[in-house]
């Protein structure tokens, strides 16, 4: 028997904003723990919640990037939920009236492209934290209570872990390209929620779906679903009856493993929070928003590719983050040749970046200082060696490479009259390489060059070297 | 609509609230009579009436993106129950259930 | 210091003479409460350490005199427990917006008012602390949930007090102790700091003997306040403009529903009188009608109980408030906090509000209540086209007895009947004494449009001056 999949997938972003979605409480990581809350994260008594333009304005840009429909009309609603993490015992969200809803990302696996439906999306606040003891307490820390989150819940399009992998990629260049969020798996800034059930080829009704909640990574959600396809398959095969559950993947077997079966359907007791006023989107604020939004990876990538000619691999890489390829697109901005600009990008700041283990945004180096330095490069100031002694002071310091290079007299030697009489004078003093030179040794000139360049210590243009070289040898 | 024990039992749960086997009959009788109340409005023709959830001269109230810190920590604490190194103590979270 | 013969002008006069000293009127009023209070259980927390302002009296009516609040409205650093056991050791750490206008404009903030349990009630009785007497008869509830407030006013404890008002709980209790009591318009008043209930209904309010002093301090604490996202931007009038003028060409629309057989004998002829009051000094007379009438109880008491189960189940025993000896695990936290901290009629309240917004009820029950609102709504819309104010009693009865009705919630529920419309419709609405039947103060109610409090000012303002019912003292004080 053949059977067909369905996954589905809620991924939350969370968004970058200063404050969060419901008070003016700082967002921030890593803070003391209850140090960035405030009465309203902590549901006093008598609070009521307000609500942060930022966040609609973000949520706004990624519907816009996922091509979805905007709702012009929408209102809060509280999901009612008991937890230590929530401090009212409601999380506000948005059910009824949501941010958007029927967008789509394209997605291209093995070759073949397809849509994939955006359901709707909303913007929500988050939870706080909870840490567990061994000695039977929990601890509650706030400070994460009321960040803001985007959830996007897709159509049930998805066929194969394959497209859901893909699928999860596209999602995440999308929203990363925004800027609306940090997209770090890692770091809890995307967080996905999956599901899928399988059926008999040919039958219409889908079948009963198996929830796996906070996976790790892409590879995670990938190697969780192939899993539970098989697994499903088997059940049915011999027999069996899914379960509406909660599976939770276990990496060191690769297997799913139960957590939890489902008894009806949670009862959240949806209603429309009554205070916050409803919200009437104005087409001139989306219009806006639109002109605002950053271009996309994919729109970066054709540019990169064909108005540049950079080669696709290197594209790709300065499109890992939007960092990395707004900084690029300064830096060409800047004057500089945007080869050369990838070049220095992709090998030498990242290799820098790796070395220290600090992000792009850590670092002195500017698109224009980089741009500055690539135009002396190519222009023959600087020889590339000479580039990577001012590399390192740029990107140490911020220092200017032109002021760097006058300061300390690295501009590089190609003066023919400075460098004429230097070459007869070292071929005078060499009689060997000349005899080795019409011997048809070509390591002759190198020897040479080898000299020139230690009697300028580097700065001499090896081009020109070479040139004034071999019409000084081929004249003996 | 008939309000049995279990629907009582059901709601007590969603509301965290306990009842103890002895009260429960009678609560049941009293939820009985206020739901039964409650149940007049099916009478109302509502066909294409829209909802009032709220009634405000406002709409689409936002705040700018600014951060303010309101209350320290110790503030905060001050409140709570029992506390350890500037969390709130609970006792242990074994699992999330199904309303999570 | 006798309030029942003082108003804030009077004190204000007085304070700005220096015949008195803002500390010498706190103090005064520190003593009667003392004194008179063992008999009216009015306080929950009084604050015997009151902080005095130095505003001027000259700069500000509201300074150094005394006012009561009830204790569902936070007051950072004094304890406010919303009448319940389950907040019965909590300290806010923050000021409501009200206290802080009130304390901008001067005003010493003199305690905190008793009240139904998170003011679910209509007598007070189900306060967790202790049952607060009328004072025109000691054996009778003073109504509620703002009882406290009502009678710490008609009692001559303080010259004023906030109340809130879900469905009535301002003006009911006003009507039971003969004094002035305004609900404004949903939206006049910032709600930051005020303990939900409903959200959707909840609304500030002010209680005083005499109904300049409610315009006083609705002057202060009205208006528009960042952190409520649902409080109007609308200026707010100075409403004392609205005193000492006639009601000549006022149109007044008397809604037969509210002079039904539902209502006491007693309680329509007082009101009657009244009417015809206002019918010989020129007002004009509308009978109407409000079809929905009927509905309301029923509507209020969904819509009201869905959003205080959400509003309430804050109350968990993990951040603040009572917490449970009995927990062993964290289910028990919650389970047994709330079972003991609640009483029963929160319970019921938050039972029928969880049941309403349930799976499968939600359509029947809360949808559907959210559109009969709807058409409650229209009914006011309809009357108001041509009428500036709709009058009527404010209860069905005057005070009853202690202990004779809390039994019986549904008996209860349904005196609510004609106060809870104004909630839904979300206009002001005041209760204004018209006289007395078998001995009890009766309220007639004044409800107006949206905004236009000035309205409801200038009518109860005049009857008030007709009648001269401040004049009267409270039986139960009597020795």
């Amino acid at each position: 028997m053949n059977f067909k999949s369905t996954i589905g997938f809620e991924v939350h972003f969370e968004l970058k904003t200063k404050s969060k979605i419901f008070s003016p409480s700082p967002v921030t990581y890593g803070a003391e723990p209850n140090s960035e809350a405030n009465v309203i994260d902590w549901g006093y008594p008598g609070v009521l919640p307000t609500v942060n333009k930022e966040v609609y304005r973000l949520g706004l840009m990624v519907a816009l990037a996922t091509h979805s429909e905007i709702s012009m009309r929408t209102h809060f609603d509280r999901k009612n939920y008991y937890y230590p993490d929530s401090p009212k015992a409601y999380q506000i969200t948005q059910f009824f009236e949501p941010l958007a809803r029927n967008g789509y990302v394209e997605i291209e696996v093995n070759g073949k492209k397809k849509r994939i439906g955006i359901h709707e999306m909303h913007i929500e606040e988050d939870a706080g934290k909870n840490t567990h003891g061994t000695n039977g307490f929990s601890y509650v820390d706030l400070n994460r209570q009321g960040v803001p989150l985007l959830e996007v819940v897709s159509e049930p399009d998805i066929e194969t872990p394959e497209e859901g992998y893909a699928y999860l990629e596209k999602l995440r260049k999308i929203v990363q390209f925004t800027g609306a969020s940090d997209v770090k798996m890692e770091e809890g800034s995307m967080r996905v929620d999956t599901n899928i059930s399988i059926r008999p080829a040919g039958q219409k009704e889908l079948g009963t779906k198996v929830e796996m909640k906070n996976l790790n990574s892409f590879e995670h959600v990938r190697l969780s679903l192939a899993y539970e396809q098989k697994r499903q398959e088997q059940v049915l095969l011999s027999g069996g009856r899914i379960q509406v559950s909660t599976r939770r993947f276990d990496e060191a077997t690769g297997k799913t493993v139960l957590e939890r079966v489902k008894e009806g359907a949670a009862d959240y007791r949806y209603f429309p929070e009554p205070d916050i006023a409803p919200y009437h989107i104005q087409q001139k604020w989306v219009d806006e928003i639109k002109e605002q939004l950053p271009k996309s990876a994919e729109e970066r990538f054709n540019q990169y590719t064909n108005e540049f000619g950079i080669t696709e691999y290197d594209a790709n890489v300065l499109l890992a983050t939007k960092e990395t390829s707004d900084f690029f697109d300064q830096t060409v901005a800047a004057g500089a040749d945007p080869q050369m600009a990838a070049n220095w990008l992709n090998t030498q700041v990242n290799g820098y970046l790796n070395d220290q283990r600090v992000e792009l945004a850590d670092v002195k180096l500017t698109p224009a200082n980089l741009a500055e330095m690539i135009k002396l490069i190519k222009d023959g100031t600087i020889s590339s060696k000479i580039a990577k002694k001012v590399f390192a002071e740029t990107i140490a310091n911020g220092t200017s490479p032109k002021e760097f290079v006058e300061k300390h007299g690295l501009v590089q030697l190609s003066d023919e009259s400075v460098l004429g009489p230097m070459v007869k004078e070292i071929v005078d003093n060499n009689p060997q390489s000349v005899e080795d030179f019409k011997n048809g040794k070509d390591r002759a000139i190198g020897f040479l060059v080898g000299q020139i360049m230690k009697q300028t210590k580097g700065q001499a243009n090896p081009v020109v070297v070479n040139k004034l070289l071999k019409a000084e040898l081929q004249s003996r | 609509m008939k309000i049995t024990e279990e629907t009582i039992k059901h709601v007590a749960e969603l509301s965290r609230l306990e009842f103890k086997e002895d009260e429960i009959g009678g609560f049941t009788a009293q939820m009985s009579d206020i739901i039964k109340m409650a149940e007049q409005l099916s009478a109302v023709d509502t066909t294409g009436v829209p909802e009032t959830v709220q009634i405000v001269d406002r709409d689409t109230t936002f705040r700018e993106d600014k951060p303010e810190h309101w209350q320290d920590r110790d503030t905060m604490l001050k409140n709570v129950p029992e506390k350890a190194n500037g969390y709130i103590k609970v006792p242990v979270i074994i699992n999330k259930d199904d309303n999570d | 210091m006798d309030y029942l013969k003082e108003t804030i002008d009077s004190l204000n006069e007085k304070l700005t003479k220096g015949e008195i000293t803002p500390e010498q009127l706190r103090d005064e009023t520190l003593a009667k409460i003392k004194e008179i209070d063992p008999k009216i259980k009015a306080f929950i927390t009084v604050d015997d350490a009151a902080k005095v302002s130095s505003v001027s009296p000259k700069e500000s009516k509201l300074a150094g005199i005394p006012i009561g609040i009830k204790d569902n409205i936070v007051t950072d650093g004094l304890k406010t427990t919303a009448a319940s056991h389950i907040l019965d050791n909590f300290v806010p750490v923050y000021d409501a917006t009200v206290i802080e206008k009130l304390k901008k404009a001067g005003a010493t903030i003199i305690g905190k008012l008793n009240m139904d349990e998170f003011a679910m009630g209509s007598s007070t009785e189900t306060s967790y602390f202790a049952k607060t007497h009328n004072p025109w008869n000691l054996d009778k509830v003073p109504g509620g949930s703002s009882g406290g407030s009502a009678a710490a006013v008609a009692a001559g404890e303080v010259v004023a007090a906030l109340g809130s008002d879900t469905g009535g709980s301002v003006r009911q209790p006003a009507a039971f102790n003969g004094i002035f009591g305004i609900k404004p318009t949903y939206g006049r008043v910032s709600r930051w700091g005020l303990i939900a209930f409903a959200s959707s209904l909840d609304q500030i309010g002010v209680l005083s003997k005499r109904v300049k002093d409610s315009a006083e301090v609705l002057n202060v604490i009205a208006g528009y306040d960042e952190h409520d996202s649902t409080v109007s931007e609308k200026p707010v009038p100075d409403y004392t403009e609205a005193l000492g003028k006639d009601v000549k060409g006022v149109r007044v629309a008397v809604p037969k529903e509210y002079f039904s057989d539902a209502v006491d004998q007693g309680v329509r002829d007082a009101v009657t009188k009244q009417i015809e009051v206002l019918k010989n000094a020129g007002a004009i007379i509308n009978e109407v009608s409000l079809p929905y009438t009927k509905y309301v109880v029923p509507t209020y008491y969904i819509i009201a109980s869905s959003e205080a189960s959400s509003n309430l189940q804050r109350f968990d025993g993990i951040r603040y408030g009572y917490r449970s000896e009995n927990a062993k695990n964290l289910l028990d936290v919650y389970l047994k906090s709330r079972s003991e901290g609640f009483g029963q009629e929160v319970k019921r309240r938050i039972m029928l509000g969880s049941f309403t917004l349930s799976a499968g009820s939600y359509d029947a029950f809360f949808r559907q209540a959210t559109k009969v609102r709807t058409l409650i709504v229209r009914d006011f819309e309809r009357v108001f086209e041509d009428n500036d104010v709709i009058v009527g009693p404010t209860t069905t009865t005057t005070a009853f007895g202690i202990g004779e009705e809390i039994s019986d919630p549904l008996k209860m529920y349904n005196n609510d009947i004609l106060t809870i419309s104004a909630n839904m419709a979300g206009v002001p609405a005041a209760s204004v004494p018209a006289g007395l039947s078998d001995g009890m103060p009766v309220g007639m109610q004044i409800m107006a449009k949206r905004f236009d409090e000035a309205s409801i000012f200038r009518v109860a303002d005049f009857i008030e001056r007709q009648n001269e019912f401040y004049k009267e003292t409270p039986k139960g004080l009597e020795d």
